[in-house]
């Protein structure tokens, strides 16, 4: 355990017989670049405003935003069970659309046999939409 | 050089943002902390070239079921803070218990472990082209469940968010 962990240390590419990710980190830099980006740009622009405001606080100022309405009660209340619904099929067809990349990148090795395999798993769960369609899982009200 | 580095900012970082988790009183600040954590295991993911399941982590874990999160700590009513103020019952004292078998059971499971036999036969196994070619042949048919799998969790959440509607 003591020895996989130190050996892990030095290279936690070695079970994989692989390059070390140092050796790789070029292919993630544009990746990394963009995750600055986001970070920075989210960091500066919601700080932004405790550098540039003169703060003079008034009850109206530092009210919640309710698009120009007076706010209705408390923001903790009990959500809708409507949201639950949307969030888990958003889930289940986010992890559809997973099993579609290593798909897509292998299409042209896999050919008509690999479209055949993901038309059908494809199939099964639009079999799934069609039932929450007809349910009325989409409607709002 | 550069992994251990990585290795240590990243694990110091999601197991500092695991306790913050676990020990903050806002709920909100919980969900949104174990975003932070589950970018940093998704860092670590990629340091071992695991570049798959890195995205999928990111994608699936901390862009899909973090939403889920969310919206079930909106579900349940956490108007006044004082309700969630743990009492010491029997239900705790377990959970003591269980994490402690857990505890337990890991240290036993980790005693022997070695990852360096299977080493060979794992070659590039983490990049998405390779694990594409072996999904669609070796493991179609589990594949293919996944589908099905996926069909039972979708009617399941139908019926139990229409039960209450």
């Amino acid at each position: 355990m003591k020895n996989y962990f130190e050996q892990y240390l030095q290279n936690p590419c070695l079970n994989y017989n692989l390059a070390p990710f140092s050796k790789r980190m070029q292919e993630y830099y544009g990746a990394f670049i963009m995750i600055a980006i986001g970070l920075g740009l989210a960091l500066i622009l919601s700080n932004l405003q405790n550098i540039l405001i003169r703060k003079r606080f008034t009850e109206r100022k530092v009210m919640p935003y309710e698009s120009g309405m007076d706010p209705v009660g408390t923001a903790r209340d009990r959500f809708s069970i409507k949201f639950y619904l949307i969030a888990m099929l958003f889930i289940l067809f986010d992890i559809e659309i997973i099993f579609m990349y290593p798909w897509a990148v292998q299409y042209k090795q896999l050919g008509i046999f690999g479209f055949i395999e993901m038309f059908s798993f494809v199939l099964i769960l639009f079999v799934g939409y069609i039932y929450v369609v007809k349910k009325g899982g989409l409607d709002w009200n | 050089m550069v992994e251990t580095v990585l290795f240590w900012v990243l694990a110091v970082l999601s197991i500092a943002t695991a306790l913050a988790v676990i020990t903050n009183r806002n709920p909100m600040y919980s969900v949104l902390l174990l975003v932070v954590n589950f970018f940093c295991i998704g860092g670590l993911y990629l340091t071992l070239n695991a570049e798959f399941i890195a995205v999928i982590q990111i994608i699936v874990y901390a862009g899909a079921i973090m939403v889920l999160f969310l919206f079930v700590v909106m579900l349940l009513n956490l108007g006044s803070e004082k309700s969630l103020e743990p009492a010491f019952d029997a239900k705790k004292g377990l959970a003591f218990l269980l994490g402690l078998a857990f505890l337990a059971e890991m240290l036993v499971a980790m005693k022997d472990f070695s990852a360096i036999g299977s080493a060979k036969e794992t070659f590039e196994y983490g990049k998405v082209e390779k694990i594409g070619l072996q999904l669609m042949t070796q493991y179609v048919y589990p594949f293919e469940m996944i589908s099905v799998i996926l069909l039972v969790a979708l009617i399941g959440a139908l019926m139990i968010a229409k039960k209450y509607n």
